[in-house]
């Protein structure tokens, strides 16, 4: 059964590390729904938050693929019941065809999204939730002028803590020489 | 002299980015380096020239022939090898190198030039991206473009290549970072805190595994280069003796334990042995140590020991349960996990399944082997040269191979005493690997002999490296068996195609007259009442020496498991 994985890799801020990331998920055909990357609380380590619709025998495989990998510290992956997760969704609006059906008013009480700007043609409109309402969203202004629109990668965070807390002990054993001879 | 020598070492001075790569070479005790100069690499080449006395530069005929000898120095010597090329083609030409180590676990560092760092990504001559190109066949792999990361960016690439399980690193260095000065100071690389090389190894882990040795009635190991790489070929002979563990070997374990060794019942997979194969199906414990279920060793997964408990020992943790599902997973280096495992098991003997393998044994000595080393065709086969080269060396050489017929056959019937002593080309299947492999494994264990036995065709994809040979004086001992064929593609043609033999035939030149060109001794045979004589002469000559043999055209190599068939279907004709 395949299903949404979000995998967390903490990593080295190396150039070229995202391709060889990719290059995991590329060699077994497995499609990247999402992908953001940012500092993490630790500083100089870096967060990618990845979405693969895949089996948990796959991505059990892929994320030993990441660890395995000289500069990331560790990879997780969990399901969406075990974190808290978001996706932003930029919407151009027609601002005459917003004017015409009231709708302002509705997307702020309704739907939950903010104005960002107005301009002289077109408004700015920023929706942030699960894909699912976004894409109710969008749905709901498609019929009103809608012009273009761009959606985020996921952002996630594990609801237990006991990941943060065994990357710091990761990152404090990894200072410690190890015997090359092996 | 006495003040030279006292001089400390650790002061900082003033120096080329070419020159702090040397520096770092001879730092990292690197004395052999493998290559080919061109314009992106020539300040390294220009500082090169004022280390003659401490790094000797082999210079190949290609960049693929530099980096196979590497692999060949680093598997016969268990060192880090080194390339140096020049950007673009010569980076390039590195590729299949790189990706072979990568999959057979070999440690390299490639050190490259690349274009000045002003002119990266503008298409300059000579140009390519070959950090990208790279990533997915490098263990690790760094751009520099500051003289003053030389030395850091190889101590990382040393330590990396070498520690927990090893492969191949790639250095890009810009041109204008071996020109620019630097402070030069080396410190060697002992952690990353990102990487761990080394798991721990698990002790509630090795008390399950011992626990399943100790209850099995039919316990079967599998060793891989693992031992090798974690020098625990005495460990694990031990092991095994232990509790009279019958043990097969993958196409890289190979040599970590001797041939004739009472519990060693041969090899795995594709063209393996008919015991270990068929009673892979039959065992009801299976001991994986260093090795890594290659599709070629399991055959059909699905109907791979599916009635067998898996222990598996190895260092990378992405290992365990890739292929096949394990029940007691040991990570760490064998060489400690196998010691702590040996002390938990009881002594045994398992004679009456020992015996299994013995009955099995005897059926493919008479419908395989006897006809291979005593046959009644006219023409030579692979078989008996092998045997006859065994009996001349005595199990002492280290035999190298390309890829094919020839490879199998070599390593079925080749008898070892010592380890890394069998380098081949395992994962990749790189053909070309066979000839500048056994120049470097003979420039890194030059009291050793060192016999190269090659196909037709693999000879001349990579023929061009007689020229090291002759360069060089390296004493390799090649054996051309010559069936005038893609043997093995025909094989499969023959056995799968209705023996379509599309473009499997080959026209081959007078190889003992190029050999001559090359200054190297040749003879060429095709009878068996020389071949005794030739491979005496062969043995007994000093400098290098080309022996041709030609064998039957259509000779093909069983046992063998048809792909996509289950071990157990493995079949003798």
């Amino acid at each position: 059964m395949t299903q949404d994985f979000t995998i967390t890799a903490f990593t080295e801020n190396h150039i070229g590390l995202l391709n060889r990331i990719t290059s995991i998920f590329t060699r077994r055909h497995l499609n990247i729904e999402s992908l953001n990357t940012s500092e993490s609380q630790i500083r100089g380590i870096h967060r990618f938050t990845i979405v693969t619709n895949t089996t948990e025998d796959t991505v059990k495989k892929v994320v030993l693929q990441l660890e395995k990998q000289v500069e990331i510290v560790k990879a997780v992956y969990h399901l969406d019941d075990e974190t808290v997760f978001q996706e932003i969704v930029l919407f151009k609006v027609s601002v005459e065809k917003a004017a015409e059906h009231n709708l302002v008013e509705r997307l702020i009480r309704d739907k939950n999204a903010r104005i960002l700007s107005v301009e002289q043609d077109f408004m700015i409109i920023e929706k942030t939730g699960h894909k699912v309402e976004n894409d109710e969203l969008l749905e709901f202004l498609k019929p009103f002028g809608l012009i273009d629109y761009v959606k985020s990668g996921r952002v996630s965070l594990i609801k237990l803590d006991e990941e943060l807390k065994d990357l710091q002990k990761l990152l404090a054993e990894g200072e410690q020489p190890t015997n090359t001879s092996n | 002299m006495e003040a030279v020598l006292t001089k400390p070492t650790a002061q900082k001075v003033k120096t080329s980015g070419a020159d702090a790569v040397l520096q770092s070479l001879v730092a990292e005790e690197a004395s052999l380096v493998f290559g080919y100069p061109g314009g992106a690499i020539m300040p390294v080449y220009d500082a090169l020239y004022h280390y003659q006395e401490q790094i000797k530069h082999v210079l190949t005929r290609h960049e693929q022939g530099a980096i196979h000898a590497a692999q060949g120095y680093a598997r016969a010597t268990g060192e880090v090898g080194v390339v140096m090329a020049t950007s673009g083609p010569g980076a390039t030409n590195l590729i299949t190198g790189i990706a072979d180590a990568m999959i057979d676990s070999t440690p390299l560092v490639c050190i490259t030039g690349q274009v000045a760092s002003p002119l990266l990504g503008t298409d300059a001559f000579q140009e390519t991206d070959i950090i990208s190109i790279s990533m997915p066949v490098t263990k690790w792999n760094i751009q520099v473009t500051k003289a003053e990361d030389i030395p850091g960016a190889i101590a990382k690439a040393f330590y990396i290549a070498k520690s927990g399980r090893p492969g191949p690193v790639l250095i890009d260095i810009t041109k204008d970072a071996q020109f620019n000065e630097l402070e030069f100071e080396y410190e060697k690389c002992e952690a990353i805190r990102s990487y761990r090389p080394v798991p721990e190894v698990d002790s509630s882990q090795v008390a399950k595994a011992a626990e399943l040795i100790n209850q099995a009635k039919k316990p079967f190991v599998l060793f891989g280069q693992g031992v090798i790489l974690g020098e625990a070929e005495a460990e694990f002979k031990a092991f095994i003796e232990k509790a009279g563990l019958p043990s097969a070997w993958t196409l890289l374990g190979l040599s970590a334990l001797p041939t004739e060794h009472p519990l060693n019942v041969g090899m795995l997979g594709m063209h393996g042995n008919y015991g270990p194969n068929k009673l892979t199906n039959e065992c009801d414990v299976l001991i994986a140590v260093g090795m890594r279920f290659d599709d070629r060793v399991t055959g059909k997964l699905s109907e791979y020991a599916k009635q067998a408990k898996v222990v598996h020992l190895d260092i990378d943790p992405a290992e365990i349960s890739k292929n096949v599902k394990v029940d007691a997973p040991v990570l760490g280096n064998c060489k400690e996990s196998l010691t702590q495992l040996t002390a938990l098991i009881n002594r045994n003997s398992h004679l009456e399944w020992l015996e299994r393998f013995r009955e099995l044994d005897l059926i493919e000595q008479n419908q395989v082997i006897n006809e291979e080393l005593n046959p009644n065709s006219e023409a030579l086969t692979m078989g008996e040269v092998i045997n006859r080269i065994n009996k001349e060396t005595d199990g002492d050489a280290v035999l190298v191979t390309d890829v094919g017929q020839h490879q199998m056959v070599a390593c079925r019937y080749t008898q070892f005493k010592q380890t890394k002593s069998n380098i081949t080309s395992g994962g990749l299947g790189t053909m070309g690997f066979c000839l500048p492999a056994a120049i470097g494994a003979k420039l890194g264990v030059p009291n050793r002999e060192v016999i190269a036995v090659i196909g037709d065709g693999g000879f001349q994809m990579t023929i061009q490296e007689l020229g090291t040979i002759f360069q060089t004086e390296a004493a390799v001992k090649i054996v051309v068996l010559n069936n005038s064929f893609l043997g093995m593609v025909r094989q499969w043609q023959q056995l799968f195609f209705d023996k379509r033999y599309s473009s499997t035939e080959l026209v081959n030149p007078d190889f003992v007259r190029i050999a001559e060109g090359y200054g190297i001794k040749g003879k060429s045979i095709d009878s068996r009442d020389d071949l005794d004589g030739a491979i005496k002469e062969m043995i007994a000559h000093e400098g290098s020496y080309l022996l041709e043999v030609h064998v039957g055209k259509e000779d093909n190599v069983f046992p063998m498991v048809p792909t996509g068939a289950s071990v157990s279907d493995v079949r003798l004709s």
